[in-house]
């Protein structure tokens, strides 16, 4: 069964549907994509899997939960992570109080406990600040463990943000431009991040991303978004020759 | 000199209450950037409540206060669920204007009670009588509401630091679509705050009629203070509104001890705040501690 089944979805703003009938499917391990030109409605897409958007049409499933009308911290609580094409971090605080953050729930303290720091509230910070330092890890964010985040050169903070998505041990990630205005160098970083993710940490993984040479390598299949419609489907080398997919990203012959 | 000195004590006792006030202000503000018009309501809410409580129905004044406190947060809780909540999202100018609604409905339902108008003083709340220190006078009454005061602000400025929901609160503060991909319900944050919000407010309300007596025109008018208290320490900031409150509590009681002798009619302490939220506006917006938005270029 499909780990994430996005069916006919449709989402309108007034007159506008920024998604038309997407039908999306998800199995777990996968390295999906979702491509297409600006404006074609892939963000749009990804707000409505983690719940900023509500579909005005069609139901989203993960795992067996109902996605299509639930709040973005009960998806969270599912298991689905995101980092933001607009870098979202707490700009104020360390990289690592970032990534703590993103355990807070699993802290299951009471308020008594917390201000002794004793018991309960000592475990839970000790065992949440493993999971934290394995993330750092991971992610080769050693050296900036106490940094400022606000202070941080752009490409850092981009792995910042997929290392607090990634401290939710999320069972689904979702990336939207992790790559964008980084410089050749720091996306050959993050494509070796996003390849260790789902090898190591068995995380599925949907991408957005511009650049189809680094699209068309790593994915497994690809979905082309163009005007709110999903216009191709399937394997990267498939999706290349697709015509349709030329004319939405090359224009028509007259 | 013992003139200056007495004015400054009074100055911070009644600095204390602004800095109290303030907080709540500043809660709700550090949660959901809502600016609260109603505010000044939910303190006399909770005055009178306590009034009402220990005089009709006879309950010791602790008792009444402990009651009022919470049935102020019930009021907070359910103004954020009914009024609030179906706003999020959209211009914070609609928002505020709800919330100058706010007043004058909560205006007009207290005006409907018998405490509409008129003067009213819990009954033996503190004991009596005060310390005289070198020609300074403090009553008991006032060495407690600066008492109180801290320990609420220690209190709240604790659970920011420590717990979780704090924690979570502050997150909401500064990104939202973060937190809530992060797992924190930006909803249960907001009715928390607004109901925290309540109970520093009662609180204020019942430190005012314990040193001064209860008039609903003070009560609200202490919520207008609030604005001047808030420009001054930083809208966002807890330390903010304590030094902010202090302040505007020293200067409003010096200005009114100097120089209403010099102007016909007075009332220069009522005005002194305003004059110092216009100076703070002009050269220094975001207040002594308010967090200044640095934007990358």
């Amino acid at each position: 069964m499909a780990q994430l089944s996005v069916e006919n979805v449709t989402l309108s703003f007034g007159g506008i549907n920024a998604l038309n009938s997407v039908d999306i499917v998800v199995e777990p391990g996968e390295l999906v994509s979702i491509i297409g030109p600006n404006g074609a409605g892939k963000t749009s897409l990804l707000n409505c899997i983690s719940g900023f958007y509500h579909p005005t049409h069609g139901q989203i499933t993960f795992e067996g939960n109902d996605l299509t009308k639930a709040s973005p911290h009960t998806i969270s609580g599912y298991g689905i992570a995101r980092a933001f094409q607009n870098i979202e971090l707490f700009g104020g605080v360390s990289v690592l109080e970032n990534l703590m953050l993103a355990r807070h729930t699993y802290l299951k303290y009471s308020i008594g406990a917390a201000s002794v720091f004793y018991g309960a509230a000592r475990r839970g910070e000790v065992e949440n600040r493993r999971v934290v330092e394995d993330v750092i890890d991971f992610m080769e964010l050693e050296p900036y463990r106490k940094a400022l985040v606000g202070n941080l050169p752009y490409g850092v903070r981009k792995r910042v943000e997929v290392a607090r998505a990634l401290s939710l041990e999320p069972k689904l990630l979702l990336l939207d431009e992790p790559m964008a205005g980084m410089t050749l160098e720091e996306k050959e970083d993050m494509v070796r991040f996003i390849l260790d993710i789902l090898a190591e940490r068995y995380t599925t993984v949907i991408l957005i991303e511009h650049d189809l040479g680094i699209v068309m390598d790593i994915s497994d299949r690809v979905y082309v978004l163009d005007f709110g419609m999903v216009i191709a489907t399937g394997k990267p080398e498939d999706v290349a020759e697709n015509p349709a997919v030329i004319e939405a990203y090359v224009g028509g012959a007259g | 000199m013992s003139y200056f000195f007495q004015l400054l004590v009074s100055g911070i006792v009644v600095g204390s209450v602004y800095a109290l006030a303030a907080l709540g202000f500043v809660l709700i503000y550090k949660a959901s950037r809502v600016i609260n018009f109603a505010h000044g309501h939910f303190i006399a809410i909770g005055a009178f409540t306590a009034y009402a409580l220990s005089t009709s129905l006879g309950l010791s004044v602790w008792i009444a206060a402990v009651l009022a406190l919470a049935f102020t947060a019930i009021v907070g809780y359910f103004t954020e669920r009914i009024f609030l909540k179906p706003l999020v999202g959209q211009p914070i100018i609609s928002v505020i204007m709800v919330t100058i609604g706010l007043a004058s409905v909560f205006g007009g339902l207290i005006h409907m009670t018998p405490y509409g108008s008129g003067n009213f003083s819990l009954p033996g709340f503190l004991p009596e009588g005060g310390v005289n220190f070198a020609g300074i006078s403090v009553s008991y009454p006032q060495l407690l509401a600066v008492v109180f005061t801290g320990v609420f602000l220690a209190a709240f400025g604790w659970f920011f630091q420590r717990s979780t929901v704090g924690i979570a609160m502050r997150a909401v503060a500064d990104d939202q679509m973060a937190s809530m991909s992060l797992g924190v319900s930006v909803e249960k944050v907001f009715a928390l705050a607004w109901a925290a919000a309540g109970i520093t407010a009662a609180a204020a309300g019942l430190i005012v009629g314990a040193i001064s007596g209860l008039n609903l025109e003070g009560l609200v008018g202490i919520g207008l203070k609030v604005f001047p208290v808030v420009i001054l320490g930083g809208l966002d900031s807890i330390p903010g509104a304590v030094v902010g409150g202090i302040i505007i509590g020293i200067l409003e009681n010096m200005a009114a001890g100097y120089l209403d002798a010099y102007i016909p009619g007075g009332g220069t302490g009522d005005v002194f705040p305003f004059l110092v939220l216009l100076l703070v506006l002009w050269f220094k917006p975001h207040g002594l501690f308010g967090t200044e938005e640095i934007e990358r270029v």
